[in-house]
């Protein structure tokens, strides 16, 4: 899913005697899923094949997990899949956009997901885009279903993704001026030591931490 | 004219603009008769009674109409989402039980079943903590209704309403406080289950409670419904069509008030929610009136949920409420003692006592939590406001790695300006009311 770790309990540079310090995990990672995906998951991605021409181009990885059928679209092609879904396939609604940062993934450390909802047949999936720290930029789909212009302006807001095309892309939670995106992996949670009666909790960021 | 450091004006490429930031009214009145246009700005809020919270309204009006509505949130952001990847699954729902604060069982209840799917242990918790969980989401959907009609009231100028809907409210907080210790952000509902059982005797106080909110709800229904006064603040007002609401993502009272039978119990069942009778309130006139309406008429089948689960509740005495997997049901034990929640005695006497292998597995179970299987789960509730959703990320770990919370507060927020563009000043207040908004789930 993300990255190896190594280590248990976060600690480094101090004397383990533990053994568990040189312990490896590695993150399983999820390929494409394999028809039949099960469900309605094989309905909707033969109705989007036939209503689309272009998906084997479009999708890129198809998922399906714990019971969720997540759709991996090319963030060129994101807003025609987008009117597909909408007008074709009846996703009338899209519940938001939902950024996570991802250091490690290399070219792909920024991932914007979609969870779309249809009235009309009572069914969910996910659209997932992902794109680089270094070109941030993902386009808008507010002209789609315009109850993400808040939504894209909060993951603007907390994960510096610029979703292009958006009517006014401002920051929606932080105030105007502020520096950096706070839910990125890389901002810094913050926080004060405390200390009562003589002794010192560090700031929960500091923390000995579990991984 | 003197100077008036409350009222000034500045010559503009736009013509005269007046600031007014209190002060002196008259003398702003005098100059503004001067003017020949009549376009105001008005900042309304964020310190404002009738916002629902810290809400900033931007308005734009010619007379009294008004012709631009801005919204401006993000004063109560607490950076809750942030914070819960630095503390371990458990100990994250104490901080998304405080996000919408009317509706605490829901934000809990929605992160859970999440942590569960992501688990995959959603089918091995217990029929009785499921009903327990459905208990308490029933009885927090009718405080926080209770809230949306009581405020909403006395927002648009009725008093009594309020006080009614507040006498009830005290009840339903009261069982809270009971049940777990608390009457808001009681961090109950956990990953794998509920924090502990119900006290001895609960479900024929609960009886006693549901025979007292029926008749007291006809009170305020008894006030308000067909109350011309009422019904002249309200019919008609804040409109909003089944294709504004889809565009808008908009769900919960405001999408049924348009006729759309659309409520999450029914259509993708949770919680077991598929085992209890219950109806879907709808209204057909897409104003705050039929939200109104939708609201009012939803306490009652709550109450009918409430009486099925207590039935089912007194069936399944004995049974567990958390998952019997030992490796995630933390905390290990807890009891209500007099003062609160806090580890029952019988536990801590076992642990320092008599069992270094209970200290042992406490002791890692406290500190470093459980872990939660790579991947990413999306579980949505029909909370009071509409859908309530939790996306939760896992890299493997004893932490979240990201949680995002869909709050229908802030979703159907961005609905006032379709409500209110071209209506009167007043009815912005009705309009905003008849959303719910509240501004801890909105700004997180």
């Amino acid at each position: 899913m993300t990255h190896d770790q190594s280590g248990m309990f976060g600690a480094s540079g101090t004397g383990d005697t533990s053994g568990y310090g040189g312990l490896v995990r590695t993150q399983a990672s999820f390929g494409s899923a394999e028809r039949p995906y099960g469900s309605y998951f094989d309905q909707v991605a033969d109705d989007l094949e036939r209503a689309y021409p272009d998906f084997s181009d479009a999708i890129t990885r198809v998922v399906v997990d714990r019971g969720e059928l997540t759709l991996h679209v090319k963030k060129e092609r994101l807003v025609e899949v987008a009117f597909i879904l909408r007008d074709k396939l009846k996703f009338e609604m899209c519940m938001g956009v939902s950024g996570v940062h991802y250091p490690e993934r290399t070219g792909q450390e920024l991932v914007a997901l979609y969870p779309l909802l249809s009235l009309t047949k009572n069914q969910r999936i996910r659209l997932e885009v992902a794109t680089s720290d270094l070109d941030p930029h993902i386009p808008s789909v507010v002209e789609v279903w315009a109850g993400n212009n808040w939504h894209e302006r909060e993951t603007f807001d907390m994960f510096g993704i610029i979703f292009d095309g958006h009517p006014g892309l401002t920051r929606i939670l932080m105030p105007d001026d502020w520096d950096g995106h706070p839910q990125r992996k890389d901002y810094p949670l913050g926080g004060i030591a405390v200390e009562y009666k003589g002794a010192t909790t560090p700031a929960p960021s500091e923390r000995r931490s579990y991984r | 004219m003197t100077f008036d450091p409350y009222a000034s004006s500045r010559e503009t490429t736009e013509g005269t603009v007046f600031s007014v930031t209190g002060g002196d009214w008259d003398s702003l009145v005098t100059e503004i008769g001067e003017a020949k246009e009549e376009r105001i700005i008005v900042n309304m809020g964020p310190q404002h009674p009738s916002t629902h919270g810290v809400l900033r309204l931007v308005l734009e009006l010619e007379g009294e109409t008004v012709t631009e509505v801005r919204t401006g949130i993000g004063y109560l952001h607490t950076g809750i989402e942030k914070n819960m990847e630095f503390r371990n699954w458990t100990q994250a729902v104490t901080f998304a039980t405080r996000m919408d604060y009317l509706s605490p069982i829901f934000n809990e209840t929605a992160y859970c079943l999440a942590v569960e799917k992501l688990l995959g242990i959603t089918g091995d918790v217990t029929e009785r903590a499921s009903a327990i969980r459905v208990l308490m989401m029933e009885l927090n959907r009718i405080s926080s209704h209770m809230v949306a009609l009581g405020t909403g009231a006395l927002e648009l100028g009725a008093m009594g309403p309020m006080f009614f809907a507040f006498r009830e409210r005290e009840m339903v907080l009261d069982a809270f406080e009971a049940i777990t210790g608390l009457r808001m952000n009681m961090a109950y509902v956990r990953p794998g289950g509920v924090a502990q059982d119900l006290p001895a005797g609960m479900t024929s106080q609960l009886r006693e409670l549901v025979k007292t909110l029926r008749k007291n709800f006809k009170d305020n229904a008894a006030l308000l419904i067909g109350n011309s006064i009422w019904m002249k603040r309200t019919e008609g007002i804040g409109y909003l069509d089944l294709a504004g609401c889809t565009t808008l993502g908009i769900t919960g009272p405001v999408l049924r008030s348009t006729g759309l039978p659309w409520d999450l119990r029914k259509m993708q069942p949770y919680c077991g929610y598929e085992n209890y009778e219950f109806d879907v309130i709808t209204a057909d006139t897409a104003d705050v009136y039929g939200r109104f309406l939708v609201r009012m008429n939803e306490l009652e089948q709550s109450l009918r949920i409430i009486e099925q689960v207590l039935d089912k509740l007194d069936t399944l005495d004995g049974q567990p409420v958390m998952v019997a997997d030992k490796k995630i049901a933390w905390p290990a034990q807890l009891a209500l003692g007099a003062d609160g929640l806090g580890n029952s005695l019988d536990h801590i006497r076992e642990i320092m006592g008599s069992s270094m292998e209970s200290l042992i597995h406490h002791f890692k179970l406290v500190t470093e939590g459980f872990r939660v299987p790579a991947g990413q789960a999306y579980a949505a509730v029909e909370s009071p406001r509409g859908e309530l959703a939790a996306h939760v990320v896992s890299d493997g770990g004893t932490r979240p790695y990201r949680v995002h919370f869909r709050e229908p507060s802030f979703n159907n927020l961005q609905s006032t300006p379709a409500m209110s563009e071209g209506g009167m000043v007043a009815d912005i207040i009705g309009a905003v009311a008849s959303i719910d908004p509240v501004m801890g789930g909105v700004d997180r």
